[in-house]
Formats: C-alpha cells, structure tokens, sequence
C-alpha cells in the first residue's frame, strides 16, 4: 500500500520543477528562440538609437546599448514568464494538468513547481546574456553579477508567479495573446528599460511609478553599477527598489496559490 | 453481496447553470469488479468521473472511496484511486521512463523503491523495451499502455479510466481489457471504466446505463439482455417510418423506428419472420433475427440508440 501522509509538497514541486528545465532543453527551437531573440533587440534597438538617445538632465548622450542593457534582461525574464504561462495553458488542455491535479499533491507544489522551474530558465538564460555585458561599457564588479543574480530571481518569481495568474483561468493561447500585448508587454515599456520617467509625460511617469517591473529594472541597475554612480539620476532608490520587488514577488506567489487551491 | 463495497456513489446531482447533468445516482461497486458506466456522449459519464476523481465537487450527494469521502477527504481518495484520462496525460517530451519516475514523486515514491516499481509496471504492460523513449514518438496503444501503467505506479486498490479506448484502433482495444483483467486477477484492482461503446460494457461485471444524468439500469450484461427476453428482429425497408407504424399497428407489442428500419421485439422471432413476411409482401429489403444485445437493452430503456452515436465517434477519433 502507498504511505502517504500528510502533505507532500516538496517531492512533487522539484519533480515539476526538473520537468520545466528538461522540457525547454529538449524544445531546441526554444533555447535558440529564448536566447536570440532578446540579443537581437537589444542589437537592433541600441545601435539604431545609438546616437539619438539622451537622458533628460545630461548633458551628453549615453550610448542606448548601455542604457538598454538592464532593461534586456528584465525583458528575457518577462518572455520566460511568458512562456510558463502559455505552459500552463497546454498542459490543461493536453491533460497533463489533470493527472497532477488527481494526484494527492497540494496545489501549493504545483505552483511552486512552476515558478521556480520558468525562474532556474530567466536566470540561466539571463546570465548567458551577461556574457555580453563587455559590448556595453559597463564595468561590473563579482559582487554586482551576483546581486544582479539576485535581483533576476526576484523578478523572475514576481513575473512567472503572475503568469500562473493570468494562465489558470484560462482555456485558449489566443486569449493569452491579448493579455500579453495590452498587459505584459506595456509593462515591461513603462518600467524605465526603454526609456526613463524623468523624460516621459507625467501621467505616464505615475503609471511607472505604481508598475513594480520599475522597481525590478532598479535593483537591476543598482546591481549592475555597484559602486559606481548610475547614469542619471531618476531610478528609485535601492533598498525601496529591492523592498517593492520581493513584496511584489510574495504577494504574486501567494495570491497564485489561493487561486489555484481555490476548488473548482 | 455480504462483501463492502469500495465504491459508494450516494444520490449525487451535478448540475451545470440549469442543467443537471447528475440526477439523484447512487450505486456500489464491489472489490475485484470491472465496472462500465455506458451511456450515450453528454449522458453524465464524465461529470461523474470527474467527481469520483475528486476533480469537482457534486452540487448534491457524496460519495466515498474506500471509506473516503471524496469532498471532506479528497487526500486520501486521491492516494487510494489511480486515474487514467481521455486525453493523454503523459509529457511528449519526456521517456516513458521519466514519465512514470515524475508521477512516482507526485505520489511521495522515491529512489531505489521507485525504480523498482517503474520496472514492475513497465514488465507488466510491456513496455520495459520502451523505457528510454520519447513518449511522443510511441503508437496510440502504447501510449495507453504507459499511461495504465502511471495509473498502477502507486498499488491504487481502485482504477477510474475514462473512455480508455479513446483513438485506439480494434487491436489495441482488446489489448486493453486483456490488461485490466489481468489487474484484476494479479492484484485484485477494482475497476471503473467509462465507455460509450457495448462491446467494451459487454466485457465487464456489471454495467450502469447513464442516459440524460439519469441512472436507467444497473446489472450484469447477461441480466440485462436476458431482461428484454426473447429475439431482437431488425426489418430494412425504403420507407422505415411508414413501415414502423404499419407493423406497430399490426402486431404490436415494442417495435422501434431505428436508423434505417424496424426493430422489433419478439419471443420465438423465428416463427414471427414468416408472418412478417406475409403481411406486407414486396416492403420488406431484409429481416435479420438475433438475440439482443446491450444496444438493444439501452433503446428498450431510453427509446433511444447507443450504438449510431457510438459509431460516430469511433470514426471522429480516427
């Protein structure tokens, strides 16, 4: 006979956390998607605004390349929060969901599952992006590669934790679809990676100020220039930074669990 | 049966916004039985399977899985039950072997004891040879093979398959049911398969007609058809309505309009034939006679076919 007991949370959620890092190695097409398609933007974006960008209250222009570095990496974590929720989606849809769900395993560990497995793959794939940081002038201490780390998983929860949000309600990628362009995707352009508050109108720069991607693309910032003064001035300061970020992170993973323990 | 029951549906109701799909079901299921819910697509086979897979709750009544209430101890009827879906539940992308290993861990199994028991269900349904392949590339039967073989991962006393044969071509249909039985005899597994096909509900112990959430009969196979007693006499004709009331008229008794003719029932059919024959010469295409089958028993209860819609999906799952 089986010898459960209790709540077994912990098992289940690495196995479905191991799932969604062997599934994306297997899925080549994925790791070339995921990896390429953020160098390419940011490529494309910062050489051709090279020369036309500047920051409101300097005098001379900063390279766009550097000023959209952080920002790329925010957005590779928001493609891979993306991709977990259009995850979600087909796993309900193929089945695969039920037989988790019929499973005596608390709706917690699938959660867990999850986030943490699509935020092992923003990190990871962040951090091959790091490997371009030289191109950028920005001259990056150990300490801020590891803090940058750390602000990376911080996000990555925050956003894939919100993406279970957005998936479990839902029954079609092509709703997804939607959602992804008139909510994560304005997000991730309102969060100070494209472009910073000081120089936008002021009813935009409220809206980026309640947008917690702002605080997010801030710790990344701060990590990243660690010791040294930031270009500009207008990022919120580091500890409100870090402060919003993980309270946005658990409030996403706790309100995701009570949606998905919510019976059905 | 002096035996307990290890399945006890208490008059359950579903309803979905004014449609109730469950009407007032209660049955038992005893250990060691194969047991079919049959009835037509929409007839309630899935709501119900869906709430004794602690998936939803019912709007009304209960029911209890070895003792186990499947609203207020849902843990312990998922630990006791082992589930096998309609639509594929394995991941593609992964072996067989990783497969069964995953949903070992959902069900606390771990290490040296886990990879002994994967072996064991992979020799039980033959698929050891297949243990380092993508699932996504096997057959259809295989994959139903693999899949029963994650539902028995963790020794479940009780199996809930829906519509099993889905997708499966006539072979591996009976492979199927060669493997059930052999749960059953090796490991005294009590199963509940949902079907909307006969000759899948002929193979078990006991059948429950479900048909607009209404349970119309509960009885072995042979009971049922001995029931309606007698010979089932099919008559094609060019004008089976006009027919249909010609010899409603005639002869009475229970006759039906059925897809392309006249279904009558009759004791000793061969002596009705002739009559038949000589009261409408030059109407009749042919006359079949056979003893009734399940088909027969549901249309006697429901006034209504099974088996039309059965084919129907048989040929939408190709």
């Amino acid at each position: 006979m089986n010898e459960l007991t209790g709540h077994a949370w912990l098992l289940p959620s690495v196995s479905l956390w191991r799932r969604e890092v062997v599934r994306f190695l297997r899925q080549r097409g994925r790791v070339v998607g995921a990896l390429g398609t953020p160098v390419v933007f940011w490529l494309l974006i910062g050489s051709g605004l090279r020369n036309s960008f500047r920051l409101p209250n300097m005098d001379q222009s900063i390279n766009y390349l550097e000023y959209s570095f952080p920002g790329m990496l925010a957005l590779i974590v928001l493609f891979t929060a993306i991709f977990a929720t259009i995850s979600i989606i087909e796993d309900r849809r193929e089945g695969f969901m039920q037989a988790v769900l019929a499973a005596p395993v608390s709706r917690t560990a699938i959660v867990l599952g999850k986030v943490f497995g699509s935020t092992t793959l923003a990190v990871g794939q962040a951090l091959v992006f790091l490997l371009l940081i030289p191109l950028t002038g920005i001259h990056v201490t150990l300490a801020g590669i590891i803090l940058a780390v750390a602000a990376l998983t911080v996000m990555a929860i925050g956003l894939s934790a919100v993406g279970v949000l957005i998936a479990w309600p839902m029954d079609s990628i092509q709703g997804f679809h939607a959602i992804m362009n008139l909510v994560l995707m304005p997000m991730w352009l309102l969060s100070g990676a494209f472009f910073p508050a000081s120089g936008a109108s002021s009813w935009m720069g409220w809206i980026m100020a309640i947008n917690p991607l702002t605080y997010g693309v801030a710790t990344l910032r701060h990590a990243l220039y660690m010791g040294q003064e930031l270009p500009g001035s207008q990022y919120p300061a580091p500890m409100m930074s870090w402060l919003v970020s993980c309270a946005f992170s658990v409030t996403a993973i706790a309100v995701a669990q009570r949606m998905i323990s919510r019976k059905a | 049966m002096s035996e307990k029951a290890c399945v006890e549906v208490e008059s359950v109701s579903h309803q979905y916004g004014k449609r109730w799909a469950l009407n007032d079901i209660s049955f038992q299921v005893y250990p060691g039985q194969l047991f079919a819910l049959l009835g037509p697509n929409g007839g309630g086979k899935s709501t119900l399977f869906r709430i004794l897979t602690t998936l939803l709750s019912p709007t009304k009544g209960t029911a209890r899985i070895e003792g186990a209430d499947i609203i207020k101890q849902s843990h312990d009827v998922r630990c006791s039950v082992g589930v096998v879906f309609q639509n594929p539940s394995l991941d593609d992308r992964l072996t067989v072997l990783e497969n069964l290993t995953h949903q070992g861990h959902l069900y606390g199994l771990k290490g040296v004891p886990l990879r002994q028991r994967c072996h064991e269900v992979m020799d039980e349904f033959d698929i050891d040879d297949r243990a380092k392949d993508m699932v996504g590339i096997l057959s259809g039967g295989l994959k139903r093979r693999v899949e029963l073989a994650k539902a028995n991962l963790h020794h479940p006393k009780i199996l809930i398959l829906d519509e099993p044969s889905t997708g499966l071509d006539p072979a591996a249909r009976l492979g199927l049911f060669t493997y059930l039985e052999k749960l059953r005899t090796a490991d005294g597994v009590t199963t509940l398969v949902t079907t909307h096909l006969m000759d899948e509900a002929d193979r078990c112990d006991i059948v429950a007609f479900l048909d607009d959430g209404k349970l119309v009969a509960l009885d072995s196979p042979l009971a049922l058809k001995q029931a309606i007693g007698g010979d089932v006499i099919i008559v094609t004709t060019q004008d089976a309505p006009a027919m249909h009331e010609k010899i409603a008229n005639r002869f009475g008794g229970q006759v039906d309009l059925i897809d392309n003719g006249v279904r009558i029932e009759r004791d000793r059919g061969h002596e009705f034939v002739p009559e038949l024959i000589e009261a409408f010469p030059n109407e009749i295409d042919s006359v079949t006679v056979g003893k009734p089958t399940l088909d027969d028993v549901f249309l006697h209860l429901t006034g209504h076919q099974l088996a039309r819609d059965s084919h129907e999906n048989v040929e939408n799952n190709r």
